[in-house]
């Protein structure tokens, strides 16, 4: 018998559906989603303890291979990991000279010699996750931690656990997403997963210069006058003004961008009056968002960091049972012919 | 076979074991803490009948399997709720069955990580005997043998019944 290679849409899930890499929202049903964020849920009972450690991943390596820096997410990846109870190792490489794959290959090569188990990948290359995940031994589960403008999977999930933390669920919510569309793999991620878990209505706002071309097509709505745009909102997620990534002139000052698009007070009373502020971090005060409001009463900013080490942890476990699944699946299969 | 397997009696029995053991290590407080699903079942009825009033704690066990590396991890696992501080208490922990000993030794690895307890009673309502590890109740409901092809459940809440199943392999 000959196993059926997975097609590429499928890379990431056992034949029987389960997680087996964490690449993309792409796929992933709402019963899946919903199953990561119940996992989360029970992982957060962890973090709340005098030890806070499972021993899921006891003895398995996990690699953080980060070719783009990020303090945040490398160092939830790396407390999710530990708190597992796997060992963990940080590599942050840079991607320089070589060619994309030669250089990734290579680098593959030599941190499979040293028997991981797991690599959680951040790459400025959109789909690097996915090459990744193609050519590494089966056995060993990639999660993706951000790549290029493609997605941030862990990211959206752990945003979709806070929401439902102080919603209570998704049906009938109203959600923006306010600023740098265009650059932000966050909230492509962000779009695809609230539309599966079916909330009401999903409305980006933000200048023409910064959204996406058919940006309506990822499934929202689009709103240029903030003001107008927070009236009736439930959720609102301000993403970060991505300075470092800022090619040619699509705004015209800082200033002229937070005097539209920084959240305030005032912009604020528009929405409900129970609506949560959200931010991936890390926050420009005075950019994007007042510190008044970051630090005010409806802003949930840390609550989402605490809810990314759940998240990380039940995506990490969920993916590692997968190829645990995997690998039976195989012997079963082999023991047979 | 259905007959000795009369829930009622069974409770009994795990009851006055309990009340013997509790007096007998003179523990006056304990908290109790029931395993998912069965355990957390009686642990209410248990709470009632010794009339112990602090709420008692559920403990899933997912999380500390030793068969991870086998079956993976369990979809519909739950958070554990502890609702006071073990540190120093006198516990005693429920669970339905007890056959391999595994599920407590993970219970008991776990209770560990929220500190230090001063004593734990195990008290189950079935001991199957098959042990693989050296972890004994010290209060039964009913020790029971099973042949190869019989398998047994509790089912609940409310009514709390034994269900015997007997299997076709």
């Amino acid at each position: 018998m000959t196993a059926n290679e997975p097609s590429p849409h499928h890379l990431q899930l056992t034949r029987d559906g389960q997680l087996r890499h964490f690449l993309t929202l792409d796929g992933l049903g709402r019963e899946l989603l919903t199953d990561i964020l119940d996992t989360a849920d029970s992982f957060i009972e962890v973090g709340e303890r005098t030890i806070k450690k499972v021993p899921l991943l006891r003895g398995r390596t996990v690699v953080n291979l980060f070719f783009e820096s990020s303090t945040r997410t490398r160092s939830t990846f790396e407390l999710a990991a530990k708190r597992l109870s796997a060992d963990v190792l940080n590599l942050d490489i840079s991607t320089s000279a070589t060619s994309k794959g030669e250089s990734l290959s290579d680098t593959l090569l030599n941190l499979e010699a040293m028997a991981s188990d797991m690599f959680v990948v951040r790459h400025s290359q959109s789909g690097a996750p996915h090459f990744i995940a193609q050519s590494v031994t089966p056995g060993v589960a990639i999660i993706n931690a951000g790549d290029g403008r493609h997605a941030h999977p862990t990211q959206a999930m752990l945003d979709m656990l806070t929401i439902r933390q102080h919603k209570g669920g998704f049906e009938g919510l109203k959600v923006a997403i306010v600023g740098d569309i265009l650059h932000s793999r966050v909230a492509r991620s962000q779009i695809r997963a609230l539309n599966e878990l079916g909330v009401a209505e999903v409305r980006v706002i933000g200048p023409g210069t910064l959204l996406p071309r058919d940006v309506e097509s990822l499934g929202c709505t689009v709103e240029y006058d903030m003001r107008k745009g927070m009236k009736d909102l439930d959720v609102v997620i301000m993403l970060r003004l991505q300075k470092e990534r800022m090619e040619g002139a699509l705004l015209p000052s800082e200033r002229e961008f937070y005097r539209l698009y920084g959240l305030n007070r005032e912009k604020l009373a528009l929405a409900h009056p129970d609506c949560i502020v959200m931010h991936p971090g890390p926050i420009n005060r005075g950019v994007e968002i007042e510190s008044a409001v970051a630090d005010g009463p409806q802003s949930v900013i840390l609550n989402q960091v605490t809810n990314g080490i759940a998240v990380r942890m039940a995506v990490m476990s969920m993916a590692m049972s997968g190829q645990l699944a995997d690998r039976q699946a195989k012997q079963a299969e082999e023991g047979r012919a | 076979m259905t007959a000795q397997l009369d829930i009622d009696r069974l409770l009994d029995e795990m009851e006055a074991g309990v009340r013997r053991i509790l007096s007998e290590r003179q523990v006056h407080s304990p908290v109790v803490i029931g395993i998912r699903t069965g355990g957390v079942w009686l642990a209410d009825v248990l709470s009632k009948r010794l009339d112990i009033r602090e709420p008692f704690g559920e403990l899933d066990i997912s999380f500390y399997r030793d068969d991870f590396s086998r079956i993976g991890l369990n979809p519909r696992v739950k958070p554990s709720s502890l609702p006071f501080d073990t540190e120093g208490r006198d516990i005693l922990l429920i669970d339905d069955v007890i056959m391999s000993g595994r599920t407590i030794r993970a219970a008991m690895n776990e209770i560990f990580d929220y500190g230090r307890p001063a004593s734990i009673i195990l008290a189950t309502l079935i001991d199957l005997g098959a042990r693989e590890l050296p972890i004994q109740p010290d209060v039964t409901g009913k020790v029971l043998a099973l042949d190869a092809h019989q398998r047994i459940k509790l089912r609940g809440p409310d009514p709390l019944r034994i269900e015997l199943q007997e299997t076709t392999s």
